[in-house]
C-alpha cells in the first residue's frame, strides 16, 4: 500500500525520502543529496553527491568519508530546500550528531537519528523539537533498559582502574573508536594514571579536540615504560581484543563499555573481566520521554526493538507505525549495534509502513 | 543479604580463578555462621526449594513495573532470565534494607511457601521496595528455585578450607551431603563441618567421586598395556553404594540418595562387610547383558516401585571400584590393589543385583581397537582404561591417578536446520538451540526427478545447542535472522538452507515422538555449509541404526 502522498518522510529502497525536497535522510544507497544525523558508519556512508550535516560535525564527517562535497549547517539554523524547511537540533548522541527538523506546507517532522537523553561531556543535550510526527530509533527500546546516571558508571570504571593500578595490573576498556571511546576519556579520573589509546581512538580524538571538545592528554603505547603501563588505562576499539596489540599489556583487566553490558548474557559472552553500562542511545524511559516532549500524535520507529515500541505506542494512543531501514545493521563497522538481538527493521517487516 | 548478592555478583562478573577465590575468601573470612551456612549451601549447589510459584512472582514484577504481559514477555526473551528481567523492569526501590542473609531465608522467604497469593504479592512488593539490582536479582533467583552460581564446586571448596584453615579432602568428604534436601543449613551444622575434631565418617556420606577425562589422543601414547586395567565403559548412573552397621545408602554421583528407587540393589548390602564403600555403575541387566539407558530411564525418578518394573526392567550396580573395606579408607592404595579387593569381594557373591564389571583383557592395544568395534553391539559406550597404579582421585582431578574414557564414536547424520530459539544465559539473545530434520524418504536412485505432486518432506526429529563455537553460533543465527520464515513466541522457522552434521550416542524407536526415533544426547559436529540440502539424510539412515543397537548383535555399520 503507497503511503499517504502528503507524508513527509517516507522509506525509499535506498533510504528515508522527503519527496518534496527531493533528498535522503542517511540513506544506505548512493542518491544526489543526503541529509546526515551523525557520522556513525550506519548512517554516514560514501558515495552520495551532496551531503548536508552540523557544523559540528564537520570534522568527523571529514574523517570518516573525506573530501566529499559537504555543506554544513550549526545547530538551530534553517534553510529552505525546493520549500521545505529544514533544521539541525542536538541530539546528544556523539559529537556532531542531530536531529532533522523539517517543515512544509504546514506540517513538521523530525527525524531524530541515534540520540539519548542523558548528559554526555563530549557533545550538547538532546533538544526536544516539537512536531506532528517524530521519527525515532528504538535501540534500547524495552523496560529492561535503564541506565544508571553517568557520574555512577564512571566511577565504577575509575574504581576498577584504582584497584587495578593498586596491584600493578593495566586497565583496557573496550569502546566504539567514534563516541564511545571520547566520552569515557571525557568521563574518567585523568588524575589516577597515564591513559593510553589506540591508534583509531587517537584518530578521532584529535578531530574531537580540532572540534573544541576538551580530552584528557593520552599516550600511544610506544611512549610508555613498562612501569607505566602496569598503572595504566587503555582505551582500544572492541576490535583489538585477542590482538597482537593487545598482548603487550601483558596480564591485564579489561571492560566494555556499552549499553548492552546491561544484560549479563551480553557480558558473560564477552569472556571480560567487567561490563561497563554505558550507552550513547535512551534507554526505555528516555525515548519515552523524548517522544512525549516532541508533543507529536504520530510516531514512526526505526532500528532496535521497533515492534515491541511501535505496539506500546499505540497502546498508549499514539498513531504508530515503522520504517525498514539499514541503520545498525549487524554487518556494519558499528561495534556498539553488533550485539543487538534484532537486526533493524527486522521485526518491522511484518508491519505497515505507516499506519492505516 | 547486601554481602552475598555482592558475592554473587563478583563471581559472575569475573572470569578469573584468583578474583572469585578472592571474593569468596573475602566473604567467608567475615560472614557470621548463621549466613555463612546458607551462603555455602547455595554456592556448593544446594538448590533453594521453589517458595513462591513463578506466576505470581511474574505477575507481581509486572504490575510493580506497569507493563502488559507481552511485553515482559518480550522483555523476557531478550533477556533469556526471569530473575534477570524481574530485576531491571522494576522501578528503582525507594528505600535500602539491609537484613542477614539467613533472615532473609528463614524469616521471609521459606515462610511464603503455601500464602495464599495477594499475602505473596503483597510480601514482594515490600521486599522488592528496598533492595537495589543486584539484590533483587538475587532474591527473584532464591524463590524461584532457579539459584546457580558460576563457581566451580571446587573453588568453593578450596576458598573455605582455607579461610576456615581445614584439610580441603575432608571438607570435600562433609561437602557431599551438605547440599542434600534432609536438612536444612544452620550456623551448627556450618561450625561442625568446619570443624577440624569432629569424626567424618559418623555416617553414611560418599566419597568425592573421582571423574574420568576423555581420550583425545591415540591409545598407543599411553604407553604399554599392561600398565592399564581396561573395563567396559557401561551407560548407566554413577554410584557409591555404602554399607555401614545395619544401615546402606546408595548415592548418585549428583548427590541424590537413591535409597529405595533400586531396592534390588539396596538388598545386597548384607553380602557385604560392615564399613564398606563401592563405586560403581548401576544399569538395567536382563537376559545376561546390560540394556539401553533408555530402559533404566524408565525407573529414574519414580519413587512407586512396582512388581513389574522389577520383573521388566531389573537393575544392578556393577561395581568397579573399592573405596573402604571394614573401615579402611583405600583411595591412597594404587587401582590394581583396590582391584584384588574389589574382587575378592563381590566375585563369589551370588545376587545380580550386584556383580563384577569384568576386566577386559585384550593382549595389546590393537586388539583392544578391534575389541572397541563392538561396544554398540554390547550395548555401551567404549572402554575406561584406569591407571594399574593410579590412586583414587577427587573430581576431575590428575595428580595421582588418571581414568580415561575411550568412547566409540557417536552415530552421525546430515540433518537440515528447520528451528531456531533464542538461548539463555551467556547465549541469551542469539539464536542457540536448534530443532533438526531429515527427509521423510530417500531421494528417487534412478536418477527421475522427485514427483511434483509427492515431494519429500524434512521431518523434526532432534533438538540439539550444544557442540559449535562462539563464532560458529554466531554464523547460525546469522543465517537464522537471513532466513525466518515465520515466528511462534520465541521460536523461529526458517527456510532450510543449512545442512548440519549431528552426532548421538543412542537411538531408539518412539511412537511419542512425530519422526517415530528418540536420539540420546545429539549435538552438533561440524557444521555443512557446503552442502546442499536435497543431500541431507533421510529418516531411511536414521532407521537402519535402530537395527544395530543392543539388543540385536551383530549387523555393525562400518
Amino acid at each position: 500500500m503507497p503511503p499517504p502522498a502528503e507524508d513527509l518522510v517516507i522509506a525509499r529502497p535506498e533510504g528515508l525520502y522527503c519527496p518534496p525536497g527531493d533528498f535522503y535522510i542517511d540513506p544506505w544507497q548512493p542518491v544526489s543529496h543526503a541529509l546526515i544525523t551523525h557520522a556513525h558508519g550506519d548512517h554516514l556512508r560514501a558515495g552520495h553527491g551532496h551531503y548536508l550535516a552540523s557544523a559540528a560535525s564537520e570534522r568527523v564527517v571529514r574523517k570518516r568519508v573525506g573530501d566529499v562535497q559537504l555543506q554544513t549547517l550549526p545547530y538551530g539554523e534553517a534553510i529552505t530546500h525546493r520549500g521545505v524547511k529544514v533544521s539541525l537540533h542536538p541530539a546528544g548522541h556523539v559529537l556532531g550528531s542531530a536531529q532533522i527538523r523539517l517543515e512544509h506546507g504546514g506540517r513538521t517532522w523530525v527525524v531524530s537519528g541515534d540520540y539519548k537523553t542523558g548528559p554526555d561531556p563530549t557533545c550538547p543535550p538532546f533538544e526536544p523539537v516539537r512536531c506532528d510526527v517524530f521519527v525515532t530509533e528504538s535501540t534500547f527500546g524495552l523496560p529492561v533498559f535503564r541506565w544508571e546516571p553517568q557520574r555512577v558508571v564512571f566511577g565504577q570504571i575509575d574504581d576498577w582502574w584504582r584497584a587495578n593500578a593498586a596491584i600493578g595490573r593495566c586497565s583496557v576498556v573496550y569502546a566504539y573508536t567514534f563516541g564511545k571511546a571520547q566520552r569515557v576519556l571525557a568521563g574518567v579520573d585523568a588524575g589516577i594514571g597515564t591513559i593510553v589509546a589506540h591508534g583509531a581512538v587517537a584518530a578521532m580524538d584529535e578531530a574531537y579536540r580540532a572540534s573544541g571538545v576538551a580530552l584528557p592528554a593520552t599516550k600511544s603505547v610506544l611512549e610508555c615504560s613498562p612501569i607505566e603501563l602496569r598503572g595504566a588505562l587503555v582505551v582500544a576499539p572492541p576490535s583489538a581484543q585477542g590482538s597482537g596489540w593487545i598482548r603487550r599489556f601483558g596480564e591485564h583487566g579489561d571492560a566494555f563499555a556499552s549499553g548492552w553490558m546491561q544484560l549479563r548474557g551480553a557480558r558473560r559472552r564477552r569472556s571480560l573481566d567487567r561490563g561497563f553500562v554505558l550507552s550513547d542511545h535512551a534507554d526505555w524511559h528516555g525515548l519515552l520521554e523524548a517522544i512525549a516532549a516532541t508533543g507529536a500524535p504520530r510516531v514512526i520507529v526505526t532500528h532496535g526493538y521497533v515492534e515491541p515500541l511501535v505496539r506500546w505506542l499505540r497502546e498508549q494512543g499514539y498513531e504508530s507505525g515503522a520504517f525498514r531501514t539499514e541503520y545498525g545493521d549487524e554487518r556494519e563497522e558499528s561495534l556498539e549495534t553488533s550485539e543487538r538481538g534484532e537486526e533493524p527493521g527486522d521485526s518491522a517487516s511484518d508491519m505497515p509502513a505507516a499506519p492505516p | 543479604m547486601k554481602d552475598f548478592a555482592t558475592l554473587f555478583a563478583d563471581l559472575d562478573a569475573s572470569t578469573s580463578t584468583r578474583a572469585k577465590t578472592d571474593a569468596l575468601l573475602h566473604y567467608f573470612r567475615r560472614a557470621q555462621p548463621a549466613d555463612a551456612a546458607w551462603a555455602l549451601y547455595f554456592l556448593a549447589g544446594g538448590k533453594p526449594r521453589q517458595t513462591v510459584p513463578t506466576a505470581i512472582v511474574r505477575a507481581t514484577a509486572r504490575e510493580m513495573a506497569g507493563i502488559p504481559d507481552w511485553l515482559f514477555d518480550e522483555c523476557y526473551s531478550v533477556v533469556g532470565d526471569l530473575a534477570e528481567t524481574i530485576a531491571h523492569v522494576l522501578p528503582p526501590p525507594r528505600a535500602q534494607v539491609d537484613l542477614p542473609l539467613h533472615v532473609w531465608i528463614e524469616e521471609r522467604l521459606l515462610g511464603l511457601r503455601g500464602q495464599p497469593p495477594e499475602d505473596v504479592a503483597a510480601a514482594l512488593r515490600g521486599y522488592w521496595d528496598e533492595l537495589d539490582t543486584p539484590a533483587r536479582f538475587l532474591l527473584a533467583k532464591l524463590i524461584g528455585g532457579a539459584f546457580r552460581v558460576g563457581v566451580a564446586r571446587n573453588l568453593v571448596l578450596r576458598a573455605l578450607a582455607e579461610a576456615a584453615g581445614i584439610d580441603a579432602k575432608l571438607l570435600a568428604q562433609r561437602l557431599m551431603t551438605y547440599t542434600d534436601k534432609s536438612h536444612t543449613p544452620d550456623a551448627a551444622a556450618y561450625l561442625q563441618l568446619l570443624d577440624p575434631e569432629h569424626r567424618a565418617q559418623a555416617s553414611g556420606q560418599p566419597y568425592p567421586f573421582f571423574l574420568a577425562h576423555p581420550l583425545q589422543a591415540p591409545v598407543e601414547t599411553l604407553g604399554e598395556r599392561a600398565d592399564w586395567l581396561v573395563e567396559w565403559k557401561w551407560d548407566g548412573i554413577r554410584a557409591q553404594f555404602i554399607r555401614r552397621g545395619a544401615q546402606s545408602w546408595l548415592w548418585s554421583r549428583g548427590e541424590d540418595l537413591l535409597n529405595g528407587r533400586f531396592p534390588e540393589i539396596d538388598a545386597t548390602h548384607a553380602l557385604l562387610p560392615d564399613d564398606t564403600v563401592i563405586d560403581g555403575e548401576i544399569v538395567v541387566w536382563r537376559e545376561g547383558r546390560v540394556q539401553p539407558f533408555a530402559e533404566l530411564q524408565k525407573r529414574i525418578g519414580r519413587k512407586n516401585v512396582t512388581k513389574k518394573i522389577l520383573q521388566e526392567q531389573p537393575v544392578a550396580l556393577l561395581a568397579y571400584d573399592l573405596l573402604e573395606l571394614r573401615g579402611v579408607d583405600l583411595r591412597g592404595a594404587p587401582q590394581h590393589v583396590r582391584r584384588g579387593q574389589l574382587e575378592a569381594l563381590v566375585a563369589p557373591t551370588p545376587a545380580s543385583a550386584l556383580q563384577l564389571s569384568p576386566l577386559v583383557d585384550a593382549p595389546d592395544w590393537l586388539a583392544l581397537t578391534a575389541l572397541r568395534e563392538e561396544s554398540r553391539a554390547r550395548g555401551v559406550e567404549g572402554f575406561m582404561l584406569k591407571a594399574r597404579e593410579g590412586r583414587y582421585g577427587a573430581g576431575r582431578t590428575k595428580d595421582v591417578g588418571v581414568w580415561w574414557k575411550w568412547k566409540i564414536d557417536p552415530y552421525t547424520v546430515d540433518a537440515v536446520l528447520v528451528y531456531a530459539q533464542g538461548g539463555h544465559g551467556r547465549r541469551a539473545n542469539l539464536y542457540t538451540d536448534y530443532t533438526f530434520a531429515v527427509w521423510d524418504a530417500e531421494p528417487p536412485t534412478d536418477g527421475t526427478a522427485l514427483d511434483p505432486e509427492q515431494p519429500r518432506r524434512l521431518v523434526p526429529f532432534a533438538k540439539a545447542y550444544s557442540g559449535l563455537t562462539d563464532e560458529e553460533i554466531r554464523q547460525v543465527d546469522r543465517r537464522v535472522r537471513d532466513t525466518t520464515i515465520e515466528r511462534f513466541g520465541p521460536v523461529r522457522g526458517v527456510t532450510p538452507t543449512l545442512v548440519v552434521e549431528l552426532g548421538f550416542e543412542g537411538i531408539q524407536a518412539s511412537p511419542r515422538h512425530k519422526s517415530g526415533i528418540a536420539v540420546r544426547f545429539p549435538r552438533m559436529l561440524r557444521l555443512r555449509w557446503d552442502k546442499p540440502v536435497e543431500e541431507a539424510d533421510s529418516i531411511e539412515r536414521l532407521r537402519g541404526y535402530l537395527g544395530v543397537t543392543a539388543n540385536t548383535g551383530p549387523g555393525l555399520q562400518s
